[in-house]
């Protein structure tokens, strides 16, 4: 079986750096798989390397077709990759972020979408207009959520969405991003520091150690092997 | 009383001139981080294809006007992608460097081109004056406001309405940001450049009218417009245009009732407007004060 996203052998370096030394890994459509590790594993170059951010060799295939060119082109194919530290324009409105997320799209129905948007974040509706930097930074994080479902993305790519947000706030993104997956069948790739929710949320997890993978298999395997869990996962 | 607001007027003309001058200065300092040095001659340079237009090849003035924008339009763009863009990514300093060696350039090829002697360029517009309440107003003075503040209007619609002009905006706030909803960097860049040389080239051909065209006839213009630009503040594209009409309306001022400043020390007054301003409220009337992030 193929996955949507499929990963070969991909290698990344920063400079003399080499950040991902040979990951593999397969995205399949409709499933929530995460990324985990601890600093400097290479999880958010991992991402990196699929939208094009960083300079990449290996084979990386949507869909089975490789993906070629710059974070222009990834977001063409419908990628859509909502970066660490909430990815908005803060100087930008809201409505004005969510038009932006929608970029690639030729269809009509953009406004429509927002409206939709509306339903899963309610409080955008009043908030349209206002400058994305004066948000929350919880409200940024759903924002750079809702603007990434607004390219009606085949692949939603989130890069640490927990970082320094209120349990509560995780929380909410988190059942947001499964009520997408169960009920849009969306495909998600997350990476995240904090293992014990990722794995609540995904149905397979990657974890990566100096650029490699060290272990994979299903949540629920990870989460009950003792070693796996003392080692690399460290609750 | 009236001649008080006949100097207003043609302040105003003279701003407006300014203004869209240092808007083109605000939009390319917004999507590439450094002013223009060459922003006048490129100006000038338009100038001298609307003036080769009407007298070497016969057009009419609106006709030439226009092949000129777009002419200047592609000469932006042009210069963007050919001598900006693979540099863009260095340091500032070498963008700035490349922007000097462009006014040199250019400067030299108008020389060359068309020689340095002034050449007189018709206005658009009538001349004389009409009277509206006992002050006699140059039809040139309102023409002059309306095609600068009228060019304005045009790029504010652009940048608020369509989607390229979202993308453009965004390109300029977040570059990295940008490419990941699929926006080309570059080629915005390279619009932007483009439409800073077409408003510039309007600053050039309300100009020359009143100054007669030779390659340095922006050169005064384009600190004028430095002065407006940072007054209002550098990011500012609305303190841009505010900055331009508030300056030209007080140096006129200025050389009509303070006798000692004469035309003589109009370009000094403009300098002292730079150098209060960076000392007071570095940010400008409309900028906003950067305020770093960790």
């Amino acid at each position: 079986m193929t996955g949507l996203l499929e990963l070969r052998h991909v290698e990344a370096s920063y400079g003399p750096v080499q950040a991902l030394r040979g990951i593999s890994l397969s995205v399949p459509e409709g499933s929530v798989v995460a990324v985990l590790g601890a600093n400097g594993a290479g999880k958010t170059t991992t991402l990196r390397a699929v939208s094009g951010t960083v300079r990449r060799s290996g084979e990386v295939r949507l869909d089975g077709k490789p993906l070629r060119g710059g974070p222009e082109s990834a977001a063409k194919a419908g990628i859509a990759h909502v970066p660490e530290g909430r990815g908005t324009f803060t100087d930008l409105s809201v409505l004005e972020n969510l038009r932006l997320g929608a970029y690639t799209r030729r269809d009509r129905s953009v406004k429509a979408d927002v409206d939709t948007m509306t339903r899963y974040f309610p409080w955008l509706r009043e908030r349209g207009d206002q400058r994305a930097g004066t948000l929350s930074g919880g409200e940024q994080q759903m924002l750079a959520l809702a603007r990434a479902l607004m390219g009606r993305p085949r692949l939603l790519m989130l890069d640490e969405p927990s970082l320094g947000l209120a349990p509560l706030i995780v929380r909410e993104i988190f059942r947001i991003v499964r009520e997408l997956n169960e009920k849009e069948g969306l495909t998600v790739l997350v990476v995240e520091q904090d293992a014990r929710i990722a794995l609540n949320a995904a149905a397979s997890a990657y974890v990566l150690e100096v650029g490699r993978v060290a272990v994979s298999g299903s949540s629920a395997e990870l989460r009950d092997d003792e070693a796996v869990r003392r080692s690399y996962l460290g609750y | 009383m009236a001649e008080f607001w006949q100097q207003v007027v043609s302040g105003l003309a003279a701003g407006g001139v300014y203004g869209a001058l240092a808007l083109a200065l605000v939009l390319i300092h917004r999507a590439t981080g450094v002013i223009n040095f060459a922003q006048g001659e490129m100006a000038t340079f338009s100038t001298y294809v609307l003036w080769t237009l009407t007298t070497n090849h016969g057009l009419s003035y609106w006709p030439a006007f226009a092949i000129m924008l777009v002419v200047s339009f592609a000469g932006g763009v042009g210069i963007h992608q050919a001598v900006i863009r693979p540099v863009e990514r260095g340091s500032q300093v070498r963008v700035v460097i490349i922007t000097i060696g462009l006014l040199l350039l250019l400067n030299g090829l108008m020389t060359w081109i068309w020689s340095g002697e002034v050449k007189a360029v018709q206005s658009p517009f009538p001349g004389g004056t009409f009277d509206l309440g006992g002050v006699a107003i140059a039809y040139a003075d309102i023409g002059t406001i309306a095609v600068c503040l009228g060019a304005v209007a045009v790029l504010w619609l652009f940048f608020q309405f369509t989607k390229v002009g979202l993308a453009l905006r965004a390109s300029a706030v977040n570059p990295a940001e940008a490419r990941l909803v699929g926006v080309r960097v570059t080629w915005m860049l390279g619009l932007g450049w483009g439409l800073a040389a077409t408003l510039g080239a309007i600053a050039g051909v309300l100009t020359a009218p009143s100054t007669f065209l030779d390659p340095n006839m922006m050169q005064a213009v384009l600190i004028y417009a430095f002065a407006a630009a940072v007054l209002g503040g550098i990011d500012s594209p609305m303190g841009a245009v505010v900055g331009g009409l508030l300056l030209g309306v007080g140096l006129n001022l200025l050389g009509t009732y303070a006798s000692f400043v004469g035309s003589e020390l109009r370009l000094p007054a403009a300098l002292l407007v730079i150098l209060v301003v960076l000392l007071l409220r570095p940010a400008g009337l409309f900028g906003r004060q950067q305020v770093k992030k960790v």
